[in-house]
């Protein structure tokens, strides 16, 4: 109301107000917003679900700043500056978490990024249409267990007492192996599931971008005598070099998340010292012993170090790629 | 000529034969779970490698389905693999189909909100201090109101009904529907196909439910399964000594540990398997559209 007597009187105090034909800004969004009244109740859900549990969580963490007490509130505690950050920063626990944190994610880069490359082009490379098919749907199956599910057959198939793999080493006569409670293993059996659950899922992506190929392409490479070996060098993997790149950039985005669930259901305690990352950290200490404002600062960092990170990778994969990420 | 043919050959055998391998490792520790899962306490223990059972047994499922912890943390599963993945498709959709009306004011501020959370995620005690100020820890609500959508669902969704053209929607306007009308009467039936989609992942998310349980849940007799299941396999004996009390397996038992471990894992694998086929059939599109814009 306001914002439409002043645009009326700056437009000329001497002529009356011109009546309804020409309505003001404000005006028409008025009358759009009651047109559209039923449309924005079918977002009015969604937009009280983004409000409650995406924006309210964002202005609680300002208790990363306070002593947070349940009684006095988000916006009573007492404040006490960068306190925990400080706490945080000093503390040796830090240094074990970065290192856990880019240990996993490094080895993840290095062997779990490029495994649905190397089995996506032999997929590809399977003449029988039914056999490959047949491969693609063993493949994809574990993406959609869940982690508890991938820890209970790990277990089954490793654990000392009663995994598969014990006993028939058992069978063979040469003792057994604690696989999931040694400390020297740990990573490298967090990579290896990783790529069980998820390398036939990440083949889809970079099939698509193969299936995009031209078959000319492949038909005067054959003409112009070129090998298997040439073909994929020259013509497939040219073909997925913008997938690879978009999505190892966005994966640079993601090294501070190396998931929660996964390092929480396999952590037992003589590896605690090599699994603990912010995640599972910010619970045990957070929820579980309840030092909410400390834990909402570590949560905060680790957030800020994310955002930077996607943002810059997204900065990097626009340099990079032609085609734009969202 | 012929050399070159050779060596076509064997690369196609030795490709073929690693793939065989690759298969074979996926599918092999659920078959390994699955067949001693039904395999007999005697022969259990008698044998030390059993790749295929001589005695078939059901005793671990009915032992498992006979206690009442077990039967109720499948059934709150199911709840939220039924009533979630409604409310979280009707969420979605209302959203997604309003923001992808063009004409819609304010649809770019609201898209820029959805899509900030996309960005930044404040963590997680953050979000369990709004879900207990709220008063749903312990409640089964609180595995699904905090995970009905998200930036990503909301803006495939978008991504779908912008498809939809406008003409449709001005013929049933003109028949004297509104808007929410439309959305109900015409837009939902004829997205079908892709709400079938959505739902099956939603589906398929909810019955995962493991780490929001972890955090809002206290009470055993509010676990869904998959809380359930990881404290089976850490220790089936000694549960029970909690508040829900009556989690007791007999340990002198009929039936060994590990196999009820096994058949509890069927048990939790076997929703997943039944819709895994549908599931094929829609996500080769969804995971495409997930992660490279055309």
């Amino acid at each position: 109301m306001k914002a439409q007597e002043t645009v009326q009187s700056a437009k000329g105090s001497g002529s009356p107000p011109i009546p309804a034909k020409s309505k003001t800004k404000w005006g028409r969004i008025r009358s759009d917003v009651a047109r559209d009244k039923y449309l924005y109740m079918l977002a009015l859900p969604g937009l009280i679900f983004f409000i409650i549990f995406k924006y309210i969580p964002i202005t609680n963490l300002v208790i990363a700043f306070q002593e947070y007490s349940p009684y006095f509130g988000v916006f009573g505690s007492p404040w006490v500056g960068f306190e925990h950050f400080a706490r945080f920063f000093s503390n040796d626990d830090f240094w074990m978490l970065l290192r856990n944190t880019l240990a996993i994610s490094f080895l993840s880069l290095i062997f779990f990024f490029p495994a649905p490359i190397i089995l996506a082009l032999m997929l590809n490379e399977v003449r029988s249409s039914f056999y490959k098919r047949t491969i693609q749907s063993l493949v994809y199956i574990p993406h959609f267990l869940s982690w508890v599910l991938i820890y209970g057959l790990t277990y089954l198939m490793f654990s000392q007492s009663e995994g598969l793999f014990n006993k028939w080493l058992v069978t063979m006569d040469w003792g057994t192996v604690d696989i999931l409670s040694n400390p020297n293993y740990f990573w490298g059996m967090l990579t290896a599931q990783s790529i069980w659950k998820e390398v036939g899922w990440g083949t889809i992506i970079f099939l698509a971008a193969i299936a995009g190929v031209d078959p000319q392409l492949y038909e005067a490479a054959v003409m112009d005598g070129a090998g298997r070996r040439r073909r994929i060098w020259h013509i497939t993997l040219p073909a997925m070099r913008n997938v690879i790149l978009i999505l190892l950039i966005l994966r640079l985005g993601t090294i501070m998340d190396t998931g929660f669930e996964q390092i929480y259901l396999m952590m037992n305690a003589p590896v605690t010292n090599v699994a603990e990352v912010f995640d599972t950290y910010v619970y045990r200490v957070g929820i579980r012993q309840g030092e909410f404002s400390y834990s909402t600062a570590i949560g905060l960092f680790k957030s800020i170090v994310g955002v930077i990170l996607v943002v810059s990778a997204n900065r990097l994969a626009r340099r990079y790629g032609q085609e734009s990420l969202y | 000529m012929h050399q070159k043919g050779w060596k076509t050959g064997l690369f196609g055998f030795v490709n073929n034969g690693l793939l065989l391998i690759i298969g074979l490792a996926t599918i092999f520790p659920i078959y390994y779970t699955v067949i001693l899962s039904f395999t007999d306490p005697v022969e259990y223990y008698q044998r030390s490698l059993i790749l295929w059972p001589r005695d078939w047994t059901l005793d671990a499922y009915k032992h498992l389905l006979s206690n009442g912890l077990f039967v109720t943390s499948i059934s709150i599963s199911v709840f939220l693999a039924t009533v979630g993945t409604m409310l979280s498709l009707l969420v979605t959709g209302g959203m997604a189909y309003a923001v992808s009306r063009k004409r819609l004011r304010f649809r770019k501020a609201i898209m820029i909100m959805v899509l900030i959370t996309f960005l930044f995620t404040p963590g997680l005690v953050p979000l369990y201090l709004v879900v207990r100020n709220v008063g749903l820890i312990d409640s089964v609500w609180s595995l699904i109101l905090p995970s009905l959508t998200s930036a990503w669902y909301v803006l495939l969704m978008k991504g779908f009904f912008d498809s939809i053209p406008d003409s449709l929607e001005e013929a049933a306007m003109i028949d004297g529907s509104n808007d929410i009308g439309v959305f109900w009467r015409i837009i939902l039936p004829l997205s079908l196909p892709a709400l079938v989609a959505f739902g099956l992942f939603f589906a398929v998310g909810y019955w995962n439910t493991y780490f929001n349980a972890l955090m809002f849940i206290n009470d055993q007799k509010m676990w869904p399964l998959q809380v359930l299941l990881q404290n089976m396999l850490v220790d089936p004996t000694t549960m029970g000594s909690g508040s829900g009390g009556g989690f007791a397996f007999q340990v002198n038992r009929p039936v060994p540990t590990e196999t009820l471990k096994m058949a509890a894992v069927v048990i939790a694998t076997v929703p997943i398997m039944l819709v895994y086929p549908f599931l094929q059939k829609h996500f080769a599109k969804g995971a495409m559209v997930g992660s490279v814009k055309e």
